[in-house]
């Protein structure tokens, strides 16, 4: 059996590689080369950069595995990067890792994987696929800390039926434990946070560099409409900031409305951002999808844990209503609902509230 | 294992690794210096000049021993553009990198380079001299035989339509992979200045070399202690030079074989592959091609995903050039012929060596065949 490993030249797919070895597997290890600059180089800060891919064919090496670097540049640049510019010009908060995962790395490749003489696709991430009697179910990582769950929501049964998580067992201590005993180069290599093809660390740089129209200056207004400050950007923001914002008024500020089309944003209290209710849209399920009424774990932002919610509606959008009132969370975000530690689905966040300065 | 990719670098001959062996025993001190030990390392780096020499044409004194044909080509159109006292550098569209970006690069010191379109059969034809470009040419770049396609060009003729419109254009040609099976002098080529590269023709990588015609200045681009007549300053690598030249040798004498073995396996693979797969189509088949090489497009399939699966049954091929991380990226030949991005993607080359076993074509046809029956 013959393990296609998706290494980012992170410790993680490092010992995910060397896990399927030990098992028994055959393992091919692949780059995938996502972003490249204007002039063709490879990126060199960030995540995914040259030196990353040298890291990852030095791991190959040393598990004396066949490696090789593919390109899926326009693949991503199509289905990630793209939509990322145009959710933030939207007044909406786009997770690319999301999208890279729905449509670059468990459709795109995953379809290749056969292509390319393998059996499985192997990916370093923190979650775990369980085989319940031919039901494929997708479970949170032995590390909370590092579970990421919540970035694999998409994944269908025929997708979990044909990769493996084998690190998604092991705390990250042992896994750079692993790795350290391994001697493997990427032992005690940082994560990376940022997101891959932003060289800067900084979005807002990244798309004001396409979309200069995103660097327009706004009002900021207060919940009853008045002007309370000036924004440099609507982009800049996110629904529930707090920091950055640049107004003083005493407490506590969150960031409760964005609207691109007038270039505001509007601010509010704690109280202002809390919400019983969330719409999602484009919903997919790990298998059958929660019925009309039921009570589901729901994660609105990737660094969180589930809190209660119950079904009130389904269909192209559904509808959710939180068991305790919640911080707004970001349309663009996704929503991802669990059953105890297990994922059964997950879906868009959308704004569907009317404007909150018009309802006064 | 069937290592058909001799176009990228082919098997060391056996009479290059005997002079690699010789050298490194006996002539392994700095030619340059006085006492005995240099002399004898000087006395066997100019007698492999003069036969280099000999075999290309030249004059001793006109060949520039240089780190590779890269290094060669550089030389060639930095060096002789920046002598010239010219502004202009025309260059054809499907030569090597080598020879663009050095041609390129000279842009910010205010040369202008033109280039040559190429015909979808992989040509470049001259029907009214050179394009006129801004300022008089200093030098005129176009590749004898090129290493992806394998299309001949027909150099006279290229060469007389350029002197026909000014005769003190320089032309050269980078001949790194026409000298296993052409006619590769100054004469026959009629290029003022030609390049070669040791590994194409079985000698060791790290070598290369430059033959001028008399009188043609080239200004250094590496600079130092002066080896070469100043033209490109560094220590003698004797033992790679003297390896080269042997095997320039064992390459010139066994020409006609060469051709004869290659083409053999060549024509034997293409047509099994044809058979088999139909939609395949032979890159510039109609051109006048080197005999060794293969380049094919298979419509529907990923060059990428083709070449891993190949990889996994041990058969070497090639596509594109590999770029800093290791992933193909899509060819400028490819596209100055007419291809698109996508069918540039689906494109293998193919190619045979001085020592393929025979009957490889069609082993390699099959295995081939039996590949992209999976995918």
């Amino acid at each position: 059996m013959r393990a296609l490993v998706a290494m980012s030249g992170g410790v993680d797919s490092s010992v995910a590689a060397a896990l399927m070895l030990e098992g028994g597997y055959e393992v091919v290890g692949v780059t995938l080369k996502q972003w490249e600059g204007a002039d063709g180089s490879m990126p060199t800060a960030g995540c995914c950069t040259l030196s990353d891919a040298e890291d990852a064919r030095r791991v190959a090496a040393q598990l004396d595995v066949p490696y090789y670097v593919l390109d899926y540049v326009d693949e991503f640049t199509e289905a990630v990067v793209e939509p990322f510019a145009e959710g933030y010009l939207r007044g909406i908060t786009p997770n690319p890792c999301i999208e890279c995962n729905r449509r670059v790395r468990f459709s795109a490749l995953l379809e290749r994987t056969e292509e390319l003489g393998c059996d499985v696709l192997v990916t370093g991430h923190h979650a775990r696929v369980e085989d319940h009697d031919g039901v494929y179910r997708l479970r949170m990582a032995v590390d909370g800390t590092k579970d990421q769950s919540y970035v694999l929501h998409m994944l269908d049964q025929s997708a979990l039926s044909r990769i493996r998580l084998p690190v998604g067992e092991m705390t990250k201590k042992d896994v750079r434990a692993m790795a350290t005993e391994m001697g493997l180069r990427t032992a005690s290599k940082p994560d990376s946070q940022d997101i891959c093809f932003v060289a800067s660390g900084d979005y807002r740089d990244f798309l004001a560099d396409r979309h200069p129209e995103v660097a327009a200056r706004g009002n900021i207004l207060d919940t009853v409409g008045e002007v309370v400050g000036e924004h440099e950007g609507t982009a800049r923001f996110t629904i529930g900031q707090r920091k950055g914002i640049g107004v003083a008024v005493g407490s506590a500020r969150y960031v409760v409305d964005i609207a691109p089309a007038e270039q505001t944003i509007t601010i509010g209290t704690y109280q202002d951002l809390l919400t019983e209710r969330c719409a999602v849209e484009e919903l997919s399920f790990t298998d059958a999808p929660p019925a009309l009424g039921e009570m589901v774990g729901v994660k609105v932002r990737y660094r969180s844990d589930p809190v209660a919610a119950t079904v009130m509606s389904t269909g192209d959008r559904w509808e959710f209503s939180f068991a305790e009132p919640q911080a707004r969370p970001a349309p663009g975000q996704s929503l991802v609902m669990y059953e105890d530690e297990y994922v059964l689905g997950g879906g868009i966040i959308v704004d569907d509230r009317p404007s909150v300065t018009s309802v006064r | 294992m069937m290592y058909l990719d001799h176009v990228a670098s082919t098997t060391i001959r056996p009479e290059a690794i005997a002079a690699l062996e010789d050298a490194y025993e006996r002539l392994d001190r700095n030619a340059s210096g006085l006492h005995e030990a240099s002399r004898r390392a000087k006395n066997a780096l100019e007698e492999a000049r003069e036969r280099a020499a000999s075999l290309v044409g030249a004059r001793p004194s006109d060949l520039i021993f240089t780190g590779s044909g890269t290094e060669a080509d550089n030389l060639a159109v930095i060096g002789a553009a920046l002598a010239s006292g010219r502004n202009s550098i025309v260059v054809s569209s499907i030569e090597h990198d080598a020879v663009l970006k050095a041609a390129y690069s000279l842009g910010r010191f205010g040369f202008a380079t033109v280039e040559l379109p190429a015909t979808s059969d992989g040509l470049i034809s001259l029907p009214s001299g050179i394009p006129s470009a801004e300022d008089p040419v200093g030098v005129v770049s176009v590749m004898l035989a090129n290493n992806e396609i394998g299309t001949i060009q027909p150099l006279p003729d290229i060469v007389a339509a350029v002197k026909d419109r000014d005769p003190e254009v320089l032309v050269h040609t980078d001949a790194v992979q026409a000298f296993n099976s052409e006619d590769v002098t100054l004469e026959a080529t009629g290029a003022d200045l030609l390049s070669l590269a040791s590994h194409k023709i079985g000698g060791p990588k790290g070598v290369g070399l430059l033959a001028v015609e008399q009188g043609v200045r080239v200004d250094p681009i590496i600079h130092g202690g002066g080896q070469e007549a100043g033209r490109r300053s560094g220590t003698y690598n004797v033992a790679g030079i003297v390896a080269m030249v042997a095997a320039m040798e064992a390459a010139h004498a066994d020409r006609k074989g060469f051709i004869d073995r290659t083409s053999a396996e060549r024509n034997e693979f293409e047509s099994a592959i044809a058979a088999g797969f139909p939609r395949a189509r032979v890159t510039a088949s109609v051109s006048k091609r080197l005999p060794q090489i293969s380049h094919i497009r298979f419509p529907g399939v990923l060059a990428e995903t083709l070449l891993i699966r190949l990889d996994q049954v041990k058969i070497a091929a090639a596509a594109g050039s590999a770029c800093q991380s290791g992933a193909v990226d899509p060819s400028h030949v490819l596209k100055a012929i007419g291809f698109t991005d996508e069918e540039s993607g689906q494109c293998v080359r193919f190619s045979f060596g001085w020592d393929t076993p025979q009957g490889e074509g069609s082993r390699a046809a099959r295995s081939v065949l039996d590949v992209l029956g999976q995918l």
